[in-house]
C-alpha cells in the first residue's frame, strides 16, 4: 500500500496524484492508439461507440452524479446537436464550424430547459425531462423544411483540412478518442475548481450551498448548459458514425441507456461513465449472441439430461421464441438497473475499488469495510 | 448607527405570528445571544437575516446598507455567514472540499478558465487552500481533511460547519445552536472559539443558544424572545432575573 506524504497544496490540485497513475494512464492510453492496428474492424466499430456513449456519460455524470439533477432527455440533446451538424453539412460548412456550433445550439437550449428546472426537483424534473425529450423527438419528426421528417437525413463523411474521414477509419476513431479525453479533462478541471464544488454543494444541499453564498439557479443553468453542450459535440459525432440519422434514433430508450451508462459505472468518479459505455455497448452484441446461442445450448443441454429429441426441439422452439419477444431488451435493462440499484449502488467503479482495496489490504480487510449505513432521507426542509 | 440592525421584524404563517415586531441591534465586535423558549421564533429570525424566508415586514440592516430586498447568495457575499441547527453540510464531499465551498464568495474565476485550468486558477486555488488551512488550524481540524462527511462523528461534524462558515471570511457570523447535541467538553471547546472568534478575528457573532452556561460564558448581551416577540434584552444576568423570562422559562 502506497502511502503519501503531501507536501505542498500543489498535491491535492494535481490530476495525477502520484507515478503510478502517470503509468497507468499512459499505459491504457498506448493500447488506446495502437488499437485500430490490432483489433477487428467490428470491435474498432463498437470502441468508437463506446467513445461517444461515454462522452454522454461524463456530460450526464456533471448533470446528475455531481449537480444531483436527474435527466432522462439527454437523447434530445445529442438529436439536437446531430441534426445541427447534418443541417449545416448540407450548406457545406466545415466540420469545425458544425461542431463548434451544435454544441453551442445544444448549450443554449441546455441552458433554457435548465430554467423551467430550477423549481423542480427528483421525480418531477425527470418527468419535465421526459417531455422535453419527447417535444424534440416530436419537433424532428414534423419539421420537414429542416429535418426531413421521418425520412430523416443522410450525412455525408466528415472532411477535416480537406481530408475525409469515413465513419470507420481509424482517423475518425482518434478523433472521437480526443473528444472524450478533452472532455474528461475539461470535467476535471471543473471538478476542482469553484463551479465543480459548487455543483456538488447544490447537489448535497441547496440551503447550505445558498447560505454560503452559491447562486443556485445560476449554478443549475451552468449544469443544464455544459452537459448539453458536450452531449452535443458527441451527437455530431454520433451522426456521422451513423451516416444517417432519423428521429426515431432519438427515442427513451436511447435516454434510459445513457442513464444506465452512469447508474451501472458509478455516479462519484468519471471512471463510472466510461465502463459504463463499455457495459452498454458490449451487452447488445452479447444480448444478440444470446438470442442466437442459447435456444440450441439449452437445447442440447436438455438433450444431455436425457430429453428425447422431439422435447430438446420443443424447448429450442421455446426459447427461441422467448429469446425473439418484443421489448425484451428493455425488460433486461430494467432488471439490471434494478440490480445494480440494490446490490451495487457504487456501479462498477464502486465495486473495482472494493476490489483494488481487498489487495492493498490483503490479510486484514473486512467484510464490513463497505457495509451501507442505514441513511435516512433528510426531510426536505426550506423547500 | 449600529452594525447590524433588523426594524419592527415580522413574519407571518397565516395567523401565527412566528416573528412579531422583533427590533434589536448588534455593535460591532460584540457576542449578542438570542435565548427563548421553543417556538419563540429564534431560528426564524436568523432565516429571515439569511434570507430563506421573506419578512412579512420590517427592514433589515447591515453595515448601515438595506438588506431586507437582497438575494440569498448575495447574503453571503455581503459578508453575513451561518450554521445550521440540524447540520447541513455537504455529506458525500470530503471536509476540505466542504470547507472549499466557503470560499465560494471570493472566487473570481470566469467558468472558461476553470475548463482549461489555467494558471490564474491554479494561483487561486492556493490562496484559497491557504485561507481554509488557517481556519483548520484554528479550529484543530487537522486529522479529518480528507475524510467525506458521511462518515464523521457529529462532535465533529458541528465544528466543520463552524469552520465552513469562518472559511468566507465572515463579518458576521449567524450560529444556530452551537452547541446543541455536544458533550460536556465539546461545548467547553466550542465556547472558548466563540470568544476567539470575537477577540482573535474580530468577528461579530450572533448567536441562537439553549445551553445558559454557555450563553454566560461567552455573550456580551442577550435577547430573550418568546412567542415571537422580545421579553428582555441586557446583560446575561439581567435577561436571566427578568421576571418576564423567568415566567416564560418556569410558568407564571
Amino acid at each position: 500500500m502506497r502511502f503519501m506524504f503531501k507536501t505542498d497544496y500543489e498535491d491535492d490540485i494535481k490530476l495525477f496524484p502520484h507515478s503510478g497513475y502517470i503509468v497507468t494512464y499512459g499505459v491504457l492510453l498506448a493500447l488506446l492508439l495502437i488499437a485500430p492496428h490490432v483489433l477487428s474492424s467490428y470491435l474498432m466499430s463498437q470502441l468508437v461507440f463506446v467513445c461517444i456513449y461515454a462522452i454522454v456519460g461524463v456530460a450526464l455524470l456533471i448533470l446528475t452524479g455531481f449537480t444531483g439533477q436527474a435527466s432522462l432527455g439527454h437523447a434530445a440533446f445529442l438529436a439536437i446537436g446531430a441534426y445541427t451538424a447534418a443541417y449545416l453539412q448540407k450548406y457545406n460548412v466545415p466540420f469545425p464550424v458544425y461542431f463548434l456550433a451544435a454544441g453551442l445550439l445544444t448549450g443554449i437550449i441546455g441552458a433554457m430547459v435548465g430554467f423551467p428546472a430550477l423549481r423542480l426537483t427528483g421525480i418531477y424534473l425527470v418527468i419535465a425531462t421526459i417531455s422535453f425529450a419527447l417535444i424534440v423527438e416530436e419537433i424532428l419528426a414534423r419539421w420537414e423544411s429542416v429535418t426531413h421528417g421521418n425520412e430523416g437525413m443522410r450525412v455525408k463523411a466528415l472532411s477535416l483540412l480537406g481530408v475525409t474521414v469515413p465513419r470507420d477509419s481509424p482517423t475518425f476513431y482518434y478523433l472521437c478518442l480526443a473528444v472524450l479525453v478533452l472532455t474528461i479533462v475539461g470535467t476535471l478541471n471543473l471538478l476542482r475548481s469553484p463551479t465543480g464544488r459548487a455543483f456538488v454543494a447544490i447537489r448535497d444541499s441547496e440551503t447550505a450551498a445558498r447560505s454560503m453564498g452559491v447562486n443556485v439557479a445560476l449554478y443549475k443553468v451552468k449544469s443544464f448548459a455544459i452537459s448539453a453542450a458536450i452531449t452535443g459535440f458527441a451527437g455530431v459525432l454520433f451522426a456521422h458514425k451513423l451516416s444517417f440519422i432519423s428521429p426515431e434514433m432519438f427515442t427513451l430508450q436511447l435516454s434510459i441507456e445513457f442513464i444506465i451508462v452512469i447508474l451501472i459505472g458509478g455516479t462519484f468518479s468519471l471512471h463510472g461513465a466510461v465502463l459504463g459505455a463499455i457495459f452498454i455497448v458490449m451487452i447488445d452484441p452479447f444480448l444478440t449472441y444470446l438470442k442466437d446461442d442459447m435456444p440450441g445450448i439449452i437445447a442440447g443441454i436438455a438433450a444431455a439430461f436425457g430429453a428425447g429429441t422431439t422435447t430438446a426441439g420443443n424447448i429450442q422452439a421455446n426459447v427461441a421464441a422467448f429469446a425473439s419477444l418484443n421489448g425484451l431488451k428493455g425488460a433486461i435493462y430494467g432488471i439490471i438497473i434494478v440490480l445494480f440499484v440494490l446490490f451495487e449502488p457504487l456501479g462498477l467503479y464502486g465495486r473495482w475499488l472494493k476490489i483494488k482495496l481487498f489487495f492493498q489490504l490483503f490479510p486484514l480487510y473486512k467484510r464490513a469495510t463497505f457495509k451501507r449505513q442505514k441513511i435516512y432521507v433528510k426531510s426536505e426542509r426550506n423547500r | 448607527m449600529s452594525y447590524f440592525r433588523a426594524e419592527n421584524l415580522s413574519l407571518h404563517f397565516g395567523g401565527l405570528k412566528a416573528v412579531d415586531a422583533v427590533s434589536f441591534a448588534v455593535e460591532k465586535g460584540e457576542i449578542l445571544s438570542i435565548i427563548g423558549p421553543n417556538g419563540a421564533g429564534k431560528s426564524s429570525i436568523f432565516n429571515l437575516i439569511s434570507r430563506i424566508y421573506r419578512p412579512t415586514s420590517g427592514r433589515i440592516f447591515f453595515e448601515d446598507q438595506d438588506i431586507t430586498e437582497e438575494a440569498p447568495y448575495d447574503i453571503a457575499k455581503l459578508g453575513i455567514a451561518r450554521t445550521f441547527q440540524n447540520i447541513e453540510l455537504f455529506e458525500n464531499a470530503t471536509v476540505l472540499s466542504n470547507l472549499l465551498v466557503g470560499r465560494h464568495r471570493h472566487s473570481t474565476t470566469q467558468l472558461w478558465q476553470e475548463l482549461l485550468f489555467l494558471p490564474s486558477v491554479r494561483a487561486n486555488e492556493k490562496v484559497h487552500r491557504r485561507r481554509v488551512e488557517q481556519v483548520i488550524e484554528f479550529l484543530d481540524l487537522e486529522p479529518y481533511r480528507d475524510k467525506l462527511i458521511s462518515g464523521l462523528p457529529y462532535g465533529v461534524r458541528k465544528v466543520i460547519e463552524l469552520a465552513r462558515a469562518l472559511c468566507s471570511e465572515p463579518k458576521l457570523i449567524l450560529l444556530d445552536e452551537p452547541s446543541s447535541g455536544l458533550n460536556v467538553e465539546e461545548t467547553d471547546d466550542m465556547s472558548f472559539w466563540i470568544r476567539d472568534l470575537k477577540n482573535e478575528l474580530g468577528v461579530t457573532v450572533l448567536m441562537v443558544e439553549h445551553d445558559m452556561s454557555l450563553v454566560n460564558r461567552v455573550s456580551d448581551r442577550v435577547i430573550a424572545l418568546n412567542y415571537g416577540r422580545v421579553l428582555a434584552m441586557g446583560s446575561p444576568a439581567e435577561v436571566q432575573q427578568h421576571p418576564d423570562v423567568v415566567a416564560a422559562y418556569l410558568g407564571a
